[in-house]
């Protein structure tokens, strides 16, 4: 059955002109409350020292307390530990999830120091580019733990950045949106702070370091963006305490000096920071962490396990294919094990069904044995007992046989003294006849 | 990575990784709410697009229905009388698209037409075009989506509804309609509409729909708005309305006319003038509500995440087996057996 299928060529894309209201511009409302029911993630990694202020930053920031205790400084090496919060604003619900760098800087050594950061943000990516690559699959409620934005916070030592912040900073930048900022910024005066950031910002820039940028292509935020954009990095003060100024409580830290307010724009940059990350560009961090670091770790990745891209006629399966066969290939090997290990345990069960026959067969003997013995000493003492009846009785006979013959003898004597008797009476008598 | 439960969270919970998350107060106004307002103006700067198919025989008023729905002319056929429309041997499927904006909301909008659907004598099969097409689409955007280097925005042409014409003969639905909706609502969002509809009588109308309800029970169809996706008991409630009463009864017109000195969409008849827009008239108010206003994202998210998904999934399984071969469109779930 032929079957033709027309489609107008690209330049037949005209636009029409509504002659009444359709209503599709409800449309970006549509999708915004699907989002709204779904709630949205929100994943920051802290990187700084130990003692800096990430967690009070992040207090001050989302305007409450997380649950956290300070670190100490004896941590053997850097671990990320990852804390996950529900906030809810209006009918907004936010999954946060704050990662700690615990431990960073602390040891003598600090060469690998960058290494689990960098492990744990390939991990995130991993564990989502293997639920995209799943055959079934569920991508539009999977928790996003994909990090969206870093906070680098650099020591205000007023100088420029430390070797440490370089290297760590190089190695995340083609994987995470970094946003450096200045942290315990009240420790540094005001003109030192702007050398310290020209600083800052010129060594980023000569070795390289891509830093999140500010969208700057949509006329609604490009002005506010690029304002904002000539204060990097941050300098920024944190406080959850509050303290009274004027006739109303702000947040501040106050010292014998003096009192420095968080929100106020002349004394740190805090408002700018919440402004960028929260108010202007959370959707576009997490836009650009999908659909540019993601797709970086997708493409390294797959190109590392040996796909790639060929004519588009030939194997357009090949990625699928390809990883359907290794994932085979691993059912395989599982499937492998699994029979290894029975026959393990198999063989162990025949061992020890042997054993245990073994012990059973000995165990049989020696009944055996017991009962031959029982039985040999059964038939001795029945033998001895044989051997005494036949005394006995021999005996007896023997009592019996005397006593007859002693029977017999008297009988014998009495009977003799009878027959003597009566032969004397005989003689006597014949003696006496004869006298006649 | 340790995770700290402190307290179970009251909403859903995360499917993998986290097991808990904490539930915490906000002392004050943070800013979070603007995320709205940013994803609103990231989504009206990219643009929406929407791809729309009509099924039905011809002359039930597919073309006028489009029309009307947005309201400029969309087809380029021409519906006026005195045209003979040539009826092709086959089922044939043409497809054109417009970038129409609203209010700074752009859309491209592709609508597929299906001339010669129903119209042979002998029908048999004449599903088989409009399967292969709508595969056709999900096979290219997985294409796509599996590259290696893949484009910032894969191009959507996947169909996200089908609107099925049923004529109004005020019986039951025949065997074709049957057959169409039974194999089709497995692969997309079908949403069956009694087309001229001006031509029963509302108890007539009633009764029809009531009859139609039925068999589409009775033969396990699905339409949409589907029961099993309903996300909450908000959403079945609104949905259970709807499901009450499709198929909508709609009338299609392209022309106004003067009605109570208002000039209105509407068929003019020696009795009388039909307002398209009047729901005491016609259900078109309610069509282009559920396809337009209300549940157009929905339409596109069970598009992306039930249909295509079920077609990945099917594709993937069976691209294991058998040597890759260009795609025949016959992959209707009903043909292929899965190789699980």
């Amino acid at each position: 059955m032929a079957v033709a299928v027309e489609r107008p060529a690209n330049d037949e894309l005209r636009n029409l002109s509504l002659s009444g209201h359709v209503g599709f511009d409800s449309l970006p409302d549509q999708l915004v409350n699907k989002s709204t029911s779904q709630g949205f993630c929100f994943n920051i990694l802290c990187v700084g020292e130990t003692g800096i202020g990430k967690s009070t930053l992040m207090d001050t920031l989302f305007n409450t307390k997380f649950e956290s205790d300070p670190a100490t400084h004896n941590e053997p090496g850097v671990r990320l530990k990852a804390r996950s919060y529900e906030l809810q604003e209006s009918n907004v619900r936010l999954k946060l999830t704050i990662v700690d760098t615990v431990g960073f800087g602390d040891q003598i050594n600090k060469d690998d120091s960058y290494k689990p950061i960098v492990e744990y943000i390939d991990t995130q990516f991993e564990a989502y580019l293997q639920e995209e690559l799943k055959i079934k699959r569920s991508l539009f409620n999977y928790h996003d733990t994909r990090i969206h934005a870093c906070l680098y916070f650099i020591a205000p030592t007023g100088h420029s950045l430390k070797s440490l912040d370089l290297v760590t900073m190089k190695k995340l930048d083609s994987k995470v949106n970094i946003i450096p900022i200045i942290a315990k910024a009240d420790t540094i005066a005001k003109n030192e702070l702007h050398k310290f950031k020209s600083k800052i910002m010129s060594e980023l820039v000569s070795n390289g370091v891509q830093i999140y940028q500010f969208p700057t292509d949509e006329e609604t935020v490009a002005e506010i963006n690029a304002t904002m954009s000539v204060h990097l990095p941050f300098a920024v003060v944190g406080s959850t305490e509050e303290v009274k100024i004027g006739n109303k409580m702000s947040k501040a830290r106050q010292y014998p000096w003096g009192v420095v307010q968080v929100e106020n724009e002349n004394h740190c940059d805090f408002v700018k920071l919440r402004e960028m990350l929260i108010r202007v560009n959370m959707e576009d961090l997490r836009e650009q962490t999908h659909t540019r670091h993601y797709e970086l770790y997708r493409r390294c990745k797959l190109e590392e396990m040996g796909f790639k891209d060929t004519d588009p006629d030939s194997k357009p399966f090949s990625l699928q294919e390809t990883y359907e066969a290794k994932r085979n290939e691993f059912l395989g090997e599982l499937q492998k094990k699994e029979e290894e290990m029975r026959q393990m345990f198999v063989m162990r069960v025949k061992e020890k069904e042997a054993e245990l026959k073994e012990a059973e067969k000995d165990l049989h003997e020696k009944f055996d044995h017991l009962k031959r013995t029982h039985q040999e000493e059964k038939k001795k003492v029945d033998d001895k007992k044989k051997e005494l009846e036949e005394e006995l009785s021999n005996f007896q006979k023997k009592k019996a046989a005397a006593q007859l013959l002693q029977s017999q003898a008297q009988q014998a004597g009495s009977q003799q003294t009878k027959k003597d008797k009566d032969k004397k009476n005989k003689e006597q008598a014949t003696a006496g006849g004869e006298l006649v | 990575m340790e995770g700290q439960p402190v307290q179970p969270a009251p909403e859903e919970t995360p499917r993998n990784t986290n097991p808990a998350n904490v539930g915490l107060e906000l002392f004050g106004y943070v800013g979070i709410e603007a995320v709205l307002d940013q994803m609103r103006i990231k989504t009206m700067k990219t643009g929406f697009e929407f791809n729309l198919m009509v099924v039905g025989q011809s002359g039930l008023g597919k073309s006028t229905m489009v029309n009307t729905l947005f309201k400029s002319k969309v087809s380029r056929k021409p519906t006026g009388p005195g045209y003979e429309e040539h009826i092709p041997k086959t089922v044939q499927l043409q497809s054109v698209t417009h970038i129409i904006e609203e209010k700074g909301v752009k859309m491209k909008l592709t609508v597929t037409d299906t001339p010669g659907f129903g119209d042979q004598i002998n029908n048999e099969n004449c599903w088989d075009p409009i399967i292969k097409y709508i595969n056709e689409q999900y096979e290219k955007y997985l294409r796509e989506e599996i590259l290696i280097s893949r484009k910032r925005k894969i191009p959507d042409t996947r169909v996200h509804s089908c609107v099925y014409f049923v004529p109004p003969t005020g019986h039951w639905l025949r065997p074709l309609d049957l057959e169409f909706m039974r194999r089709l609502s497995k692969i997309v969002n079908v949403v069956p509409v009694i087309a001229k509809a001006d031509t029963l009588t509302l108890e007539e109308r009633a009764e029809f729909k009531q009859r139609i309800q039925k068999d589409l029970k009775a033969h396990g169809i699905s339409v949409y708005p589907q029961e099993d996706f309903d996300d909450n008991p908000d959403d079945r409630i609104l949905n259970d309305k709807i499901r009450d009463k499709i198929p909508f009864a709609v009338v299609g017109a392209d022309k106004e006319h003067q009605v109570n000195g208002k000039r209105v969409l509407g068929r003019k008849t020696k009795w009388g003038i039909i307002e398209v827009e009047n729901p005491a008239h016609c259900e078109f108010p309610l069509l282009r509500d559920l396809l337009i206003r209300s549940h157009l994202q929905d339409l596109k998210d069970i598009t992306h995440n039930v249909h295509y998904e079920s077609y990945r999934v099917q594709r993937l399984n069976e691209s294991n087996r058998l040597a890759l071969s260009p795609v025949n469109g016959l992959l209707g779930k009903d043909e292929v057996e899965s190789d699980l």
